[in-house]
């Protein structure tokens, strides 16, 4: 078998893995919204003020809240395969619309997140680790262990502090000064802005994790045998470091850039809550403070499919870096 | 005219908090064109060490070259800046190592690792490097080339790799060719497939070659010289018939003594008892498949395996790995659960019996494992070690104690063990203490999977011969799992050989070594590193 | 006394452990020398450090921040230390038996580890604590929640190696029970990368806590410094210490805890050490 049809079937087996994983969350979602207190129908009846029993228990059956658990657990399944993730009452707007919305910013912010927070890292860990011991090495280590160790939302509130209100460099919040109806490349350099200061409090925490990781990945690949025979053969030390050892280096860091994307987006309902940033960890903090549960659970569903997404673009990645993949 | 390779007084300095100063000291040595040159030693005697010093592959700087010249056609190579050493490495003097999975690259083509030593030394059209990898590939009889050279190195086999390994060392028709254990990591058949090549290339191309084993299996086969080392320190030096046939230093006498004879020991009697009987048993491994993955990997480790086991007899079960052979132990003493066939100890079956039915019969089979730093627990005692079984088993605790040092005492270690931990042990002492353990339950069969192979030379014979006194001493029988048929000839009444999950031929030991029977038995046999040599040379160890 | 020595060699290490020693006296005398409630209003309102009889300023309700850090010293470690407790005994409990016996328990452990490396925990653990309503006892069992699949993982793998080791399968031969082997043959030879894990946890378990606590899912009774920087985020313009100063709390908090959790490493597996 071809290289590159054993790359496709890795890739349609982790695709294949991921359809349980959905489904099980999609059920631990349903069983999270069964242990909340009070159902749609006590929401509703809340946001109304006063309604009988009688009509209550109407309202329950027309739901089907009525019915038994597996029942309605088949519903839901139901619902959401058809994207169907229920009503926010606050919003009084379907919570997938409401989701939909949000979810070009967010993903605008994780994608410059993961690329400036792998692209640092493994530069940072490559300097670090081949100036081992130097003052590189020191300084890179240092500022890896007090990132690795700062709050999200203080670095964030810390960077406001500095660069938007003494400096003014950057905007505090938002995603775009709608005010001045900005168009065309005048609208992307104005998000772009807006970006700048979010994007960074998001990357700063992975990026010492990567820079960390790579730094390791190094020293520990730089002792393996492998090395001895390329030295044995005469190859370039510069050779051995960015050809040999980086490559086989890199492999734990990719694999780690998809584990941590489920904690990115975690992180994300902080960095945007602390920058306004209209995205779906804002969105998250808007539900939290209205008690809409609906729309949390949503948002929380959506994530974790995000996350499958992305993992399998890594996984594709990593495919293509190493030929070791599983074959069966 | 200069010499090829020259080392004069080289000293190799150790770490400070190392157990000594030197790993090398004061040794000297000669090479010349076409000839190879065996340096052997047991485990730290500096012989690997030697190797890298030549290459400039020390791990310094902790370890480096302290005193002492390297020179390679005159040149000091000890003295030699980087830029100059990494010119001459890969062209003039290459090397091949002893674990060819991790001394390639895993997530690069065997192509492009062989092409880097062009790259790198030569300037050569790309079309032109591609043409001298090819016909390297077809020189160390790779099969299909073509689709070699895209291979990456864990679509080989382990002998196939080793060949590319040959074929990168190769490439620059070197002047002298370092093999460090280049075929200790391989089974014995292709162990002397990959010699013959090598002793071929050397011979068509005139190479130099610095061959480091343990093996004097190996020497026999393949050496010219022989350069015999110990702690760092070179004790004999001399053609490979001198030093072979009429060792003159004590050390080299004793470690060619502790080689066993491959002509079998006579046999002895066999009882007419049968105590252990083994009928058709089966084990198939299941690897990947699950839910999604499809069809996983099946592996039969066993099929259809059926041995008889007499009282107070020996039986060797020989085969390459893959065989099967340690499952069968396995099997037997039920660490793995066969799934059809018979086990009869005493007529009673064991094989299906569940783990608290089993535990009358534990005592019955113990077991002596391979690996001497794996086989102890390292936050137990040696005593505790010993004496837990006993006491699980019901004595109580002064009984256990009493008997342990008593075992102590018969595998040859002081009382004083009994309140040390594994650590402070060396390998051939664990294995003493393992063996003990094992007899603590005063068994009937004592099944020792590989109990010698990861020991060296002279541990090993000491070893043997002590389970050969328990054996008699105590009217053991005995199971003896072994790669090695030099082993095998010297322990076993009866073998078993064992290829791929089948049982090929069973019969005394004598018997299957004069007139095997079998193709792959004799294909085993012609294979023993050294077979014609050390015939006579058994001594009382 | 070996592992003291080894773990002296890394400096770091030790500044770490004075810090925290140092943090956990705060947090346990806080009472002491702050006997008011940290909620009260202790002065004057938003008092710039120094000024006011406050070391660190207070807020816009005339809140002593220095009381505030001292108390939520106390939050912060009870926090991370039992979470981390609940985390470590659930995961080593269920990693032993998945690693030691295989099969569905298997199966079951790393599906469900897989979905928890899938699901966003930060998001996760808000929704437990907004479902269960914010208390000590919803926060630490939701960091626990998201916290002891890394635990089991790890137990896991150590488990799955140690099973086939020589030295376990010989204890099989002589007859040993499981559980013996389990609890006294296997596990005492895994806890130090349980050890070094659940050190680097209880760093992770306070930044979630205070995570939690900025979004306003803290306890509301008890004091702790992502409250702090919660209700102060709205006065960056007019009185930045009240963010700036539980920040640097947590920060030197978390740092010392990875301090000596990579001292503890370096402790426990001396050979690591030598190559970098």
């Amino acid at each position: 078998m071809s290289h590159a049809s054993r790359r496709i079937r890795y890739v349609l087996k982790r695709l294949l893995q991921a359809i349980p994983i959905v489904l099980a969350i999609v059920i631990l979602n349903f069983f999270l919204l069964q242990l909340a207190e009070g159902d749609a129908v006590d929401v509703l009846a809340g946001e109304a003020g006063s309604a009988t029993p009688e009509y209550m228990a109407e309202l329950r059956a027309k739901f089907g809240l009525d019915q038994p658990l597996p029942v309605q657990l088949a519903v839901y399944l139901k619902n959401v395969a058809m994207l169907d993730l229920g009503y926010s009452f606050r919003h009084e707007m379907p919570v997938s619309e409401l989701i939909f919305d949000r979810l070009f910013a967010t993903m605008l912010l994780m994608v410059s997140t993961i690329l400036l927070a792998v692209g640092f890292g493994v530069l940072l860990g490559l300097v670090a680790a081949t100036g081992l011991n130097t003052w590189r090495d020191t300084v890179i280590s240092v500022f890896a262990l007090i990132t690795y160790a700062t709050p999200l939302f203080w670095v964030g509130l810390m960077l406001i502090v500095v660069f938007s209100l003494n400096l003014g460099w950057f905007p505090t919040s938002g995603m775009e000064n709608f005010a001045m109806f900005y168009e065309g490349w005048d609208r992307v350099f104005d998000i772009a802005r807006h970006m700048v200061l979010p994007t960074i409090t998001l990357s700063l925490f992975y990026l010492a994790l990567y820079t960390r990781l790579m730094r390791a990945s190094m020293l520990e690949q730089a002792g393996q045998d492998y090395v001895t025979t390329a030295r044995a053969k005469g190859v370039t030390e510069r050779r051995i470091m960015f050809v040999h050892v980086l490559r086989n280096a890199l492999l734990p860091v990719v694999t780690m850039a998809g584990v941590q994307v489920g904690a990115l987006i975690g992180g994300s309902v902080i960095v945007e809550s602390v920058f306004a940033w209209p995205g779906l960890g804002m969105l998250a903090f808007e539900a939290l403070f209205s008690r809409d549960l609906n729309l949390l659970l949503g948002i929380f569903l959506l994530s974790a499919v995000l996350v499958v997404a992305v993992n399998l673009v890594v996984d594709i990645v990593y495919s293509s870096l190493d030929p070791r993949i599983e074959v069966s | 005219m200069t010499r090829l390779l020259e080392i004069n007084d080289l000293h190799v300095a150790l770490p400070p908090e190392s157990q000594r100063p030197y790993a090398v000291e004061k040794m000297d040595l000669t090479l010349e064109a076409n000839e190879i040159l065996c340096v052997v030693g047991e485990s730290g005697s500096g012989k690997s060490l030697t190797a890298r010093a030549v290459m400039g592959l020390l791990p310094k700087p902790r370890v480096r070259i302290a005193k002492g010249e390297v020179l390679f056609q005159g040149e000091d190579l000890a003295a030699a800046s980087d830029e100059r050493l990494r010119a001459i490495r890969g062209s003039d003097i290459s090397m091949i190592f002893q674990e060819p999975m991790t001394a390639l690259n895993p997530v690069m083509t065997i192509g492009a690792q062989i092409d880097e030593v062009f790259r790198f030394h030569e300037k050569m059209p790309g079309r032109e490097r591609r043409r001298r990898a090819l016909q390297l590939l077809e020189d160390v009889q790779l099969p299909d080339p073509e689709q070699s050279l895209k291979a990456y190195p864990h679509e080989l086999s382990g002998g196939q790799r080793q060949r590319a390994m040959i074929a990168m060392a190769l490439a620059l028709d070197p002047k002298i060719l370092i093999a460090d254990e280049p075929t200790t990591a391989l089974d014995v058949t292709t162990q002397a497939q990959v010699l013959k090549l090598i002793k071929n290339m050397q011979a068509t191309h005139g190479t130099g070659v610095l061959f480091i084993t343990h093996d004097f299996g190996v020497v026999a086969d393949i050496a010219d010289r022989v350069c015999v080392m110990r702690n760092g320190l070179v004790v004999e030096t001399g053609s490979a018939d001198q030093v072979l046939n009429a060792p003159e230093h004590p050390y080299t006498q004793a470690l060619i003594a502790a080689v066993p004879d491959l002509v079998p020991r006579p046999a002895r009697p066999r009882s007419s008892k049968v105590l252990l009987d083994v009928k058709g048993l089966r084990k198939t491994y299941r690897s990947g498949g699950g839910m999604f993955g499809g069809a996983g990997r099946v592996v039969h480790a066993a099929k259809d395996v059926t041995l008889d086991l007499a009282e107070g007899e020996t039986l060797g079960i020989v085969g390459e790995s893959g065989s099967g052979k340690s499952t069968v132990a396995r099997c037997i003493v039920r660490l793995n659960d066969a799934e059809a066939g018979e086990i009869l100890l005493d007529g009673a079956d064991l094989r299906p019996l569940g783990r608290a039915e089993m535990r009358p019969y534990r005592a019955k089979i113990q077991m002596v494992f391979q690996d001497p730093f794996a086989s102890l627990n390292p936050r137990t005692r040696v005593g505790k070690i010993i004496a837990q079984g006993p006491m699980l088993n019901g004595e109580s605790a002064e009984e256990a104690k009493r008997r342990t040092l008593e075992l102590l005492d018969i595998v040859g270690l002081d009382a004083g063990s009994y309140d040390r931990f594994p650590h402070e042990f060396s390998g051939g002492q664990r294995q003493r203490i393992g063996i003990a353990r094992a007899l603590a339950l005063k068994p009937q069969i004592l099944v020792a999977d590989e109990p010698v192979s990861a020991l060296d030379v002279s541990i090993q014979a000491q070893i043997l011969k002590l389970l050969d006194e328990i054996r008699d001493a105590m009217n053991l029988s005995m199971i003896f799992i072994t790669h090695d048929l030099r082993v095998a000839a010297q322990v076993c009444d009866r073998i078993a050989v064992m290829q791929r999950g089948d049982v090929v031929e069973v019969g005394p030991t004598g018997e299957v070594f004069a007139n095997p029977q079998a193709a792959y038995t004799r294909e085993l046999l012609a294979a023993v590193p050294g077979k014609d040599s050390f015939k006579s040379a058994q001594v009382a160890a | 006394m070996t592992f003291w020595k080894l773990f002296a060699r890394n400096r770091g290490a030790v500044a770490g452990l004075a810090i925290l020693g140092f943090i956990a006296i705060m947090g346990t005398t806080a009472q002491l020398f702050f006997p008011a409630d940290p909620f009260s209003l202790a002065g004057k309102s938003m008092s710039p450090p120094g000024e006011n009889g406050f070391l660190l300023g207070s807020d816009s309700l005339g809140r002593d921040v220095a009381a505030g850090i001292a108390h939520g010293a106390k939050t912060s470690l009870l926090i991370g230390l039992l979470a981390t407790l609940v985390a470590v005994l659930v995961g080593v409990v269920m990693g032993a038996l998945a690693g030691y016996y295989g099969g569905w328990i298997d199966n079951l452990l790393m599906r469900a580890t897989e979905m928890f490396q899938t699901i966003p925990s930060f998001i996760f653990a808000i929704l437990l604590v907004a479902i269960m309503k914010p208390s000590i006892e919803s926060i630490v069992i939701a960091i626990a929640v998201v916290s002891w699949p890394a635990v089991a993982r790890l137990v896991r793998g150590e488990f799955l190696s140690m099973r086939n080791r020589e030295f376990v399968q010989a204890c099989h031969t002589i007859g040993m029970s499981d559980m013996r082997i389990m609890l006294r043959e296997i596990l005492p030879n895994c806890l130090s990368p349980v050890i070094v894990i659940g050190s680097l946890m209880v760093a992770t378990a306070i930044l979630i806590e205070s995570g939690l606590a900025f979004l306003g899912l803290g306890d509301p009774n008890i004091m702790s410094w992502g409250f702090q920087i919660g209700a102060g985020r709205t006065l960056l313009r007019s009185a930045w210490w009240v963010c700036t100063f539980p920040g640097i709390a947590i920060l030197i908090t978390v740092l010392a805890i990875n301090l000596v959790g990579e001292g503890i490493n370096d402790a426990l597996n001396p050979r690591l050490r030598e190559r970098s």
